[in-house]
């Protein structure tokens, strides 16, 4: 059995998450401190990904993306790579369809966030990077890291707007989504169900951790 | 040695507009929730940008609209207490006190361990050391508090509501403690409160509040025995106040007490719309001025005090101690000296 779709599924999804921490965040942190009309806005923008059908971003993706769209040319013509069908194309849709997830729960941290404890921190002399890194995230703690395993678990299981943008190569850009339904599509039943095994396992295994971590919080 | 407070800030639906100046160290905002007592600290503090005016401390301006002069919440050097303590909840103790060393190191006051160690003793904080602020308890929550705020040695306290988190049963001790702490430090304090008594106690120049204005400012006895206007009366807790009609420059009638006639020490005059008298002003007594009929009243008993409804509407309380459990006789008649008659604008 080739596993080369579980390390790229993992490979993907932990790339991702990982530009989605900190966009996430800084989203969240963004929005809460704005005024109402643009905070409504702004949100509308943010949360849209998670209401679209995966297949809409795929498709809003390769407009952008694709060699002879603007962003795509420019790469192609700069780095001598496409941004479209390769492994790392799959990134920029696991990207956008988690963003939401962590910039909400990431929002919804800093909107339970007591304020008082950053003027405490002013009237203190404190600066505003230490009261960022050393009060506020640690408050909000629990909220960003049910966010982000939020996020890596739908970045794992994402197929719509990574097929479109990434295709299915095996050995290339195949990743456990995108295999599992090539291996249905040719008939090759024992080995799909063994591919959906192995998703249904890592799912359950961090809805898992979730919920270890939410009964922690709420103690 | 002074404060001078001078600020306005409009919001869509509230707008603050105080102004008080005064040489005092002990200063008292009392107010009820939403007047603007905590948004006048804030200002003061640097944590809130008020829209015009100007804020003196020590000859040191800290805020002036005119010469966009606005140092700073981080070097103005204040102390806040905040309402619920503000403490770090993913810091120890001691991690919440080097924090605030911490936030004055520039200004050359970074505390040592021998710095941490005498305040913690001085605070009686050694055994909680490690504890977060969650296994605390109240007490020790707000000495956490007031020894992260002195930690640094700040030269103007704000005291946002210090007891109001507070069980009951601790806060008259803590206020004592609290008053214990602040006269040994010295420097000058705002504190802010809805509690009457916590005010008196503590400062001698109050500064009353409602609705974003200041209705009475002055000497805190000065301000409780002379209000002046209904609301100062209310907020100082007088409990009777009736409109009235004017007899003559000394007698009054109480339109909301059946209309019974009072004398009046202060003279009377065009604009005094109220009266006033305060429940333990009126006494048990068949002679003299003023003497008011009880009719059918109605008694309730507290733990240490009778209060009594006269039938005209009149509030009057009287002490008990806590085994005096017969029932209380209501006298016939009770009386109010003419000088202890509060004569009020609306």
């Amino acid at each position: 059995m080739d596993l080369y779709p579980l390390y790229n599924s993992i490979r993907i999804a932990l790339i991702s998450t990982g530009i989605i921490f900190v966009l996430g965040i800084a989203a969240a942190c963004l929005v809460v401190k704005l005024p109402r009309v643009l905070k409504g806005i702004l949100d509308c923008i943010f949360t849209l990904p998670l209401v679209l059908p995966p297949t809409v971003v795929g498709y809003l993706l390769l407009r952008v993306l694709g060699p002879k769209r603007p962003a795509g040319a420019w790469f192609l013509r700069i780095f001598d790579a496409k941004l479209t069908m390769t492994w790392y194309s799959a990134i920029f849709a696991t990207s956008v369809v988690i963003f939401p997830l962590m910039y909400r729960t990431a929002r919804g941290a800093f909107e339970a966030y007591d304020e008082n404890l950053t003027l405490a921190g002013q009237t203190l002399g404190l600066g505003r990077p230490y009261i960022f890194f050393r009060i506020t995230l640690p408050c909000c703690r629990a909220g960003i890291i049910a966010g982000t395993v939020l996020a890596f678990a739908r970045a794992l299981g994402e197929y719509g707007a990574t097929t479109m943008i990434a295709g299915y190569t095996p050995g290339r850009t195949a990743t456990i989504s995108t295999t599992v339904y090539q291996l249905w599509r040719t008939d090759n039943d024992a080995l799909a169900l063994r591919w959906v095994l192995i998703n249904i396992a890592i799912s359950a295994v961090v809805l898992l951790a979730i919920n270890i971590f939410e009964r922690k919080k709420s103690r | 040695m002074s404060l001078e407070v001078c600020i306005k800030k409009t919001y869509k639906d509230f707008s603050l507009d105080v102004s008080f100046g005064t040489a005092s160290k002990r200063i008292g905002i009392l107010g009820a929730s939403g007047s603007g007592k905590s948004l006048t600290l804030k200002s003061t503090a640097g944590l809130v940008r008020p829209d015009e005016g100007s804020i003196v401390f020590d000859d040191v301006v800290l805020f002036d609209r005119k010469t966009k002069t606005d140092i700073k919440p981080q070097k103005r050097n204040v102390g806040y207490l905040f309402q619920d303590y503000a403490l770090f909840p993913d810091m120890t103790v001691e991690e919440n006190i080097r924090a605030a060393f911490r936030g004055r190191k520039k200004a050359g006051r970074q505390g040592n361990d021998e710095d941490v160690e005498s305040i913690l003793k001085k605070y009686g904080l050694l055994h909680a050391r490690s504890r977060l602020p969650k296994d605390l308890s109240g007490g020790e929550k707000q000495r956490t508090a007031l020894a992260r705020m002195l930690a640094c040695d700040p030269g103007l306290l704000l005291l946002d509501e210090p007891f109001s988190a507070m069980d009951a049963h601790l806060r008259e001790g803590m206020r004592l403690k609290l008053a214990g702490i602040l006269e040994e430090y010295d420097r000058t304090f705002i504190l802010v409160s809805h509690d009457r008594d916590e005010i008196y106690q503590l400062c001698d120049y109050l500064v009353l509040m409602q609705e974003g204005k200041v209705i009475a400012k002055g000497r805190t006895e000065e301000v409780f025995a002379h209000p002046g206007t209904v609301a100062s009366a209310r907020l100082t807790g007088c409990k009777n106040i009736s409109r009235i009609e004017i007899i003559n420059d000394h007698r009054v009638r109480a339109i909301d007490w059946n209309g019974i006639e009072l004398a009046t020490g202060e003279k009377t005059g065009g604009d005094i719309t109220h009266i006033g008298i305060r429940a333990h002003d009126l006494h048990a007594s068949d002679s003299g001025e003023n003497v008011i009929s009880c009719g059918s009243a109605a008694v309730s008993k507290l733990p240490f005090e009778w209060y009594v409804t006269l039938e005209n509407g009149l509030w009057w309380k009287v002490s008990r101690g806590l085994g005096d459990n017969e029932r209380f006789q209501i006298p016939e008649h009770l009386i109010v000296p003419p000088e202890k008659i509060l004569l009020l604008k609306n």
